[in-house]
């Protein structure tokens, strides 16, 4: 365990970094969901 | 632009390799829209006045390009980087759709074959390669999973690009309202426009996340030794240049080559071929039009999910005893589709999903079983060079199914039992690729790259 107390300056690159991984996650996930979902709605079809 | 340069990208310590699958998926996304141009096929044939001949031929141009700018190309993107890669390709991507709306709106379709066809088709070309060397640099624990993601959005891609056109036709054609509505040139030109705006945004994204690690870089925990363990993997480099020159480059070739013809045998077909499997006798068919639509969005999951999927399993069970599966036991799977896969749609369905699942796979896999085989030095050109088997498998694919169906009748009269010379086929090219599979050995030593003695001696190399 760390006996310092970690300064805020300290947090804000891995904060920084793990919202950029959200980001760019949710802007290449959303668009493919839409997809795969507006996909799966065709295929209904199938088993209606 | 110095900004673009492979030095500029390297990334610093503490970077999350796991930003490089989504900026990769970016550009995969984007160009992925090439297997969605059947939504304007039809418009653009009533606003041209042309065949659908004439018009699958912008489809085929664009192939074509990326079949050779990947060739040619492959090994200007491995020296330059993946940002200066993604870049050039959003460029050509998005400069060929506004070349081919200039060519809708002045109504001359030599400009769509020049925009969409020869110059998208350049970008189609670089930017599916430009992301395949960097995630096996990032990913050399996880090279299939990493690939396979990246990959998957090439199917993922017509997925999103299909239902989207569509909205948007209707929202640009103030007739789409009308009975038997096909959409008017304008609104497929102001399509192209829109579509060239959101994927260059898209792809400069992708192009401006992505990073390459430093020299030397290997991820927590990952020891190197362990992949060595496998007969196959190599820690040796072997350049483009050379890699044609072996065996084992045209051997997987062969490979690609038989396992995308067999799959495309049952994609470019999958609509008109589920109805034709359960014709009766009187002529109709127990399968709708709508129940058929139904059928091709379920292979494009398929294609899709194979690509992920059977690509991270290759990191378990290795490339080349994957390929004996989607080769092996694809072709007992197109057997049975052939003499039973009309006895129940259920099991046609299950049938075609994973055969097309296994479709998708081979494509994912390919870089992975590179890399285990020539190095990562310049995998992504040497991978570019292979990409040639996709597009003598997309001219080699159709002409054999269609030949063979033409000699069976005509298109409606056809039946199950039509079907099985193709079928059979597709099967006999499995068998080839199954042996060329089987043919592919650890690569001769007299093709690996030259490195510093202190070096080799570290690897545990040859002394």
């Amino acid at each position: 365990m760390s006996t310092t107390a970690p300064t805020p300056a300290a947090h804000e690159p891995v904060k920084r970094s793990t919202v950029r991984l959200v980001v760019a996650w949710v802007l290449v996930g959303i668009p493919l969901a839409y997809g795969v979902f507006q996909t799966l709605t065709q295929v209904t079809a199938l088993f209606g | 632009m110095g900004f673009l340069d492979r030095e500029r990208t390297i990334a610093p310590p503490g970077f999350n390799r796991w930003l490089v699958p989504p900026a990769a998926l970016a550009v995969h996304l984007c160009i992925g829209q090439a297997y969605a141009t059947s939504v304007y096929k039809t418009a653009l044939v009533k606003h041209f006045g042309a065949s659908l001949t004439e018009v699958g031929v912008i489809f085929s141009i664009a192939i074509v390009m990326l079949g050779l700018s990947a060739a040619v190309m492959g090994t200007w993107v491995d020296r330059n980087g993946p940002r200066k890669a993604m870049f050039t390709s959003a460029m050509f991507w998005a400069g060929g759709f506004l070349i081919g709306a200039l060519g809708i709106f002045s109504h001359q379709l030599w400009l769509v074959y020049l925009g969409y066809g020869v110059v998208g088709g350049i970008g189609l070309g670089i930017g599916y390669i430009s992301p395949v060397s960097t995630l096996i640099k990032w990913f050399p624990d996880r090279p299939g999973l990493a690939t396979g993601m990246a990959i998957m959005g090439f199917g993922g891609g017509a997925l999103i690009a299909s239902p989207v056109s569509q909205a948007l036709l209707k929202a640009y054609d103030p007739n789409s309202g009308a009975q038997g509505w096909v959409a008017s040139g304008d609104a497929v030109g102001k399509l192209f426009l829109t579509l060239a705006a959101v994927y260059l945004a898209y792809m400069l994204f992708g192009a401006f996340t992505v990073r390459v690690p430093a020299d030397g870089w290997r991820p927590a925990g990952f020891d190197p030794a362990k992949v060595k363990a496998a007969k196959l993997v190599t820690t040796e480099n072997v350049s483009a240049k050379n890699a044609i020159k072996t065996r084992q480059f045209w051997l997987v070739w062969v490979v690609l080559f038989c396992n995308v013809t067999a799959g495309i045998g049952i994609l470019e077909q999958a609509a008109p071929m589920i109805q034709d499997f359960f014709r009766q006798s009187d002529g109709k068919s127990l399968v709708s039009a709508g129940v058929a639509a139904g059928f091709v969005g379920l292979l494009s999951i398929g294609n899709m999910a194979g690509r992920f999927t059977w690509s991270a399993t290759s990191d378990v069970t290795g490339r080349k005893r994957i390929y004996m599966m989607y080769l092996g036991v694809g072709a007992v799977l197109y057997t049975v589709l052939a003499f039973a896969g009309s006895t129940a749609t259920v099991l046609y369905v299950a049938l075609a999903f994973v055969i097309i699942s296994f479709y998708g796979g081979g494509f994912a896999t390919v870089p992975a079983y590179l890399r285990d085989l020539f190095g990562t030095y310049q995998v992504g050109a040497i991978h570019g060079r292979l990409l040639t088997a996709w597009s003598a498998a997309g001219v080699a694919g159709p002409l054999i199914v269609n030949g063979i169906l033409d000699a069976q009748g005509k298109p409606g009269k056809l039946t199950a039992v039509s079907y099985q010379p193709a079928l059979l086929t597709m099967v006999a090219l499995l068998v080839i690729g199954f042996i060329a599979n089987l043919l592919v050995k650890p690569v001769d030593e007299r093709f690996h790259e030259r490195r510093p003695e202190a070096a080799r001696n570290v690897h545990g190399g040859r002394k």
